[in-house]
């Protein structure tokens, strides 16, 4: 019986990041819209976009190949995946140990691999700069993670977050400079992986800096659909990670009952509601910049991380 | 143990009967189908060695040096590398028997390849310091033959001989390093060197010729500049073999002379050199790699980070070791081993299938392919699936062995030494780096060949490869998923290597763990389980599929691309592998090799094409090579006028000699 509701908990955790991650696109989208003193789409936009795209037929350049039409389910399943390995509201939960930290790094580097060659697959250029730049930002931004992933578990003795979100909350962390540089590093790290500005600009299509738009601009209806969701998806796991790693107050322990479960459930909400409106707050203070500072952007985010452990290996009580 | 001698006899037996015969038809297909089933019962016996792991049986023989004999021996370290070469050898034989089909030249490959084979297996086995340097040499010399199978071509000449050159200066230090470790006894056969004892100073001079001798086979930087020559010149399989297995020896070469002979943990500074030697191959590597254009040459610069990756955790274990953290240098060994298994697998994989694209279109130059994955799909799906492994990408085996090392890194801070305290997390971001660059690296080598449009007619008109070649390729991707899945498995099947090699720790038996989780230090610490996260991905990605054809829309129109609404139908318009890299380049190699781009724009109406011309430097071969290779000649030029002199003059120089040495001589003594 026990296990039953292991199970349902698990599966619950899963359908709610697939069913949250348009809100909170929306959700981003709609303050920024506020912020610029205009009314916005309504909340719900995404998930109308979504439905209005699965309907719609697919059509494939001449030159795509098998690889074009596989990598969105690819895409979508790796991240869908790593989402749903990250603690929302509660931790410990059925199949958390199945990967740690690092892995979900990995497992968000396989989505971006087939990404990037689903970009290539069409042969037309644009395609071809949205990956190469994709992988050049990943190139620094990937290592900037791992780092941060390395002040967490010398500090937290452990790569499994629920385990590192457990250590957070207990009384010996205290403020640590290597938790703020961390903390710098990953949302640093955030912004370039989600094509947010300053580094890359979600509304836009048309312009020659693009890297994310750039690679999907060939997808279209399911595929693109598939691909939207699990942008989303992505944005969802960010905010997860850093409410989970820095904030996990409220998170409910395995086993804890439906109450604290809910509780839980409500103070994730609130965690996800607070990062995409300081999310939004950021992108519209601030200006875009050309692609050849990104790499200075994400050096800085590395150097901060290694920084950050190189701390903790010095002296564990930084 | 005799049977595996005999078995390696065999295989040179082969080599002599296809010296006779290199030129009849058939000849080749025979060749191959012996080097196959011997390798593969090679394979199982070596496999059933490791999984049973009886007493190291060992073989003496009458022949060699008269006092000495040959000595043989399979332990548990050698069975693992016997597995490594032999499964290296027998797919790219099953490769070959096909691929060979298309040699210009048999008698230039067919008599030197089970050879090659036969060098490679014996050295695993040697037990004697003569028997395995005349092996290594033997190894050495018969794949310097397949470099220079096709010698017409001026490129593969240099290659062979800067291989030859680097091959020699490897054996000389490895003959010092055994002339060291037999002591003024000379007692050559290991057993006795294993239980002599070796001061600390002599340990550390003996550690450095081993780095220099395995290093300059392996690849490691700065000794890799032979490499990316030597490897790409000779026929695929060979290259496979060259680059997957021939590097893996030189790395047992390593580990037997510094974890087993030398007995003694050396001290820990000596580790952190290994160590930060790794990790700078490893970064530079990739880099290398993703600056070329040539496939083959891409991958062979690409094994320098491989091996980079290797001496990490290989350094890390020597590390431990030396401050008694035994449970820790298993896990780093576990790491290290599991990695040279991995990169066995698709390293030889990417080389074979780059051999299925060389015959298909005769080309290996990325910025004439594209769009292969059209006329190819199946050696495009297996090229993929090791471009993936070997960008370390869950669930693949790539990333389980890397992941083996991060864990690794992880338990560094217990480390007393304040320098490693600095090293080690500066070695984790090289690590990560060359993580993050090798999947840009292979996105470029797998989109830029494979997918797109054709950029030459070659490529255009490519038919899918034979069925050995695909039937080689699809063995290693399957074994490439499998280890990445039951990771487990691999660990515990590394264990009583890893025991052996680290006074008796090992790491937890992992078959018992549930679900089959890795979990290498406690499942509290880190854990990581392949088999779910592939059933996850499975799931969630079938899932999506059905529900949204069944339920939303299965529809599909083929039609012109869109691109922005500007789409050029011709190819040369799509990415290049020279403009892919560009960013990367512009980030990267600004700094390393000082790469300046130049453009040359024609004034407005003038009909000439625009240029980009862009300069690079290799840092290595002109702070290293190039002065040494100036210094040569100069002190050649100098000493050239001794060619010309008259007989009275070299009658007295030769006495002056005499009179000198003689001199000499009395004054020592």
């Amino acid at each position: 019986m026990a296990l039953i509701i292991d199970y349902l908990v698990q599966g619950g955790q899963m359908l709610l990041i697939l069913l949250l991650a348009p809100l909170l696109t929306g959700w981003v989208r709609t303050l920024k819209a506020r912020l610029l003193r205009r009314r916005g789409p309504s909340l719900l936009q995404p998930y109308r976009d979504l439905i209005k795209l699965l309907r719609k037929e697919v059509v494939l350049a001449e030159s795509a190949s098998w690889l074009f039409r596989v990598a969105p389910y690819l895409i979508f399943a790796a991240l869908w995946v790593a989402a749903s390995l990250v603690p929302t509201f509660a931790g410990g939960l059925l199949f958390n140990w199945t990967a740690d930290l690092i892995a979900i790094v990995a497992l968000l580097g396989t989505a971006r691999f087939f990404l990037a060659l689903a970009g290539l697959d069409v042969g037309t250029s644009f395609g071809g700069i949205g990956s190469s730049r994709e992988m050049m930002i990943a190139s620094l931004a990937e290592p900037a993670m791992l780092m941060m992933v390395f002040t967490l578990s010398l500090l937290a003795g452990t790569t499994q977050l629920s385990a590192v979100a457990h250590f957070m909350l207990t009384a010996e962390v205290g403020l640590r400079v290597s938790l703020a540089l961390a903390l710098l590093a990953l949302m640093m790290v955030a912004i370039a992986e989600n094509a947010r500005i300053p580094v890359d600009n979600p509304a836009t299509h048309l312009e020659l800096t693009m890297v994310h738009e750039a690679m999907v601009l060939e997808y279209s209806g399911r595929h693109l659909a598939l691909i939207e969701l699990a942008a989303s998806l992505k944005l969802l796991l960010y905010l997860s990670l850093l409410a989970c790693i820095f904030t996990p107050w409220g998170m409910a322990a395995a086993g804890d009952g439906w109450s604290a479960y809910l509780f839980g459930a409500a103070a994730y909400l609130a965690k996800l509601a607070l990062g995409g409106f300081l999310l939004a707050l950021f992108e519209t203070s601030i200006a875009k910049m050309r692609v050849f500072r990104v790499d200075q952007f994400l050096s800085a985010a590395l150097m901060l991380g290694l920084l950050g452990a190189l701390l903790l290996f010095v002296s564990r009580s930084l | 143990m005799p049977f595996l001698f005999s078995l390696s006899m065999a295989l040179l037996a082969v080599g002599v009967y296809a010296m006779t015969a290199a030129r009849r038809a058939g000849c080749s297909r025979r060749v191959y189908s012996a080097t196959l089933a011997l390798s593969t019962v090679v394979l199982s016996a070596a496999l059933a060695h490791l999984l049973t792991a009886p007493a190291p049986a060992t073989l003496t023989l009458p022949i060699g040096l008269p006092w000495l004999g040959a000595h043989f021996r399979l332990d548990a370290l050698s069975a693992f590398f016997l597995i490594v070469v032999n499964l290296g050898a027998a797919v790219a034989s099953l490769f070959a028997l096909g691929y060979g089909q298309h040699e210009q030249a048999p008698e230039r490959v067919l008599p030197f390849y089970p050879a090659f084979l036969a060098g490679m297996n014996l050295v695993v086995l040697a037990d004697d310091a003569f028997t395995f340097l005349f092996s290594w040499e033997f190894m050495s010399l018969s794949s310097w033959a397949l470099v220079m199978a096709h010698h017409r071509e001026s490129a593969n000449v240099r290659a062979g001989y800067l291989y030859l050159v680097m091959a020699c200066f490897g054996t000389l230090a490895l003959l010092l390093a055994f002339g060291l470790l037999a002591g003024p006894q000379g007692g050559y056969d290991f057993a006795t060197i294993r239980a002599g004892q070796t001061s600390p100073g002599l340990a550390a001079v003996v550690l450095l010729l081993a780095l220099l001798g395995a290093g300059s086979k392996a690849g490691l930087v700065p000794l890799h500049v032979w490499l990316p020559l030597a490897h790409p010149a000779a026929p695929s399989h060979v290259s496979a073999l060259m680059s997957g297995v021939m590097t893996k020896v030189a790395v047992y070469g390593f580990i037997r002379i510094v974890f087993d002979l030398l007995g003694e943990p050396v001290a820990w500074w000596w580790g952190g050199l290994v160590l930060a030697l790794g990790g700078i191959s490893a970064v530079l590597g990739v880099l290398y790699a993703l600056m070329q254009h040539d496939l083959k040459r891409l991958l062979a610069y690409h094994t320098v980070e491989n091996i980079g990756i290797i001496f990490i955790g290989l350094g890390l274990a020597l590390t431990f070791q030396a401050n008694q953290m035994y449970a820790s240098a298993a896990l780093a060994l576990t790491a290290a081993l599991f990695h040279v298994l991995n990169h066995s697998l698709f390293k030889s994989l990417l080389f074979l299938g780059t051999g299925a694209v060389l015959t298909a279109t005769g080309e290996r130059d990325m910025e004439r392919l594209g769009g292969l994955i059209h006329p190819m799909p199946w050696t495009a799906l297996a090229f993929l699936i090791g471009a993936a492994a070997i960008s370390a990408l869950p669930p693949l085996n790539g990333f389980v062995s890397e992941w083996l090392t991060f864990q690794a890194i992880l338990l560094t801070p217990e480390l007393p030494q304040w320098l490693l305290k600095f090293l080690a997390p500066a070695v984790g971001a090289l690590l990560a780096l060359s993580a993050a660059l090798a999947a840009a690296c292979f996105v470029k080598a797998f989109g830029i060949t494979f997918l797109g449009r054709p950029r030459s007619p070659a490529a255009a008109q490519a038919r899918e490869t034979d069925r050995y070649s695909l039937s080689a390729l699809f063995i290693l991707a399957a074994l490439c998923l499998l280890a990445g899945i039951l990771p487990g498995l691999v660990v515990d099947g590394l264990a009583p290597v890893v025991g052996l090699l680290n006074g008796g720790a090992q790491l937890t038996a992992q078959h018992s763990q549930p679900w089959l989780t890795l979990a290498p230090v406690t499942e509290v610490k880190s854990s990581y389980n392949g088999l779910l996260v592939l059933l996850f991905m499975a799931l969630s990605g079938v899932l999506a599929a059905v529900l949204i054809h069944r339920l939303a829309s299965a529809a599909a129109r083929r039609g012109p691309a869109w691109d922005c609404g500007f789409p050029d139908a011709s190819p040369m318009t799509q990415y290049t592998a020279g403009s892919f890299a560009q960013p990367i380049r512009r980030v990267f190699g600004s700094v390393v090799f000082q790469a300046r781009e130049r453009v040359t724009m024609p004034p407005p109406g003038d009909g000439r094409p625009a240029k980009l011309e862009v300069k690079m430097r290799d840092p290595v071969w002109d702070a290293g090579y190039a002065p040494i290779a100036a210094a040569v000649i100069a002190v050649s030029t100098r000493f050239n006028h001794l060619q010309y002199l008259t007989i009275r003059r070299y009658l007295s120089l030769v006495f002056g000699a005499l009179v000198l040495l003689l001199l000499g001589m009395a004054l020592w003594r």
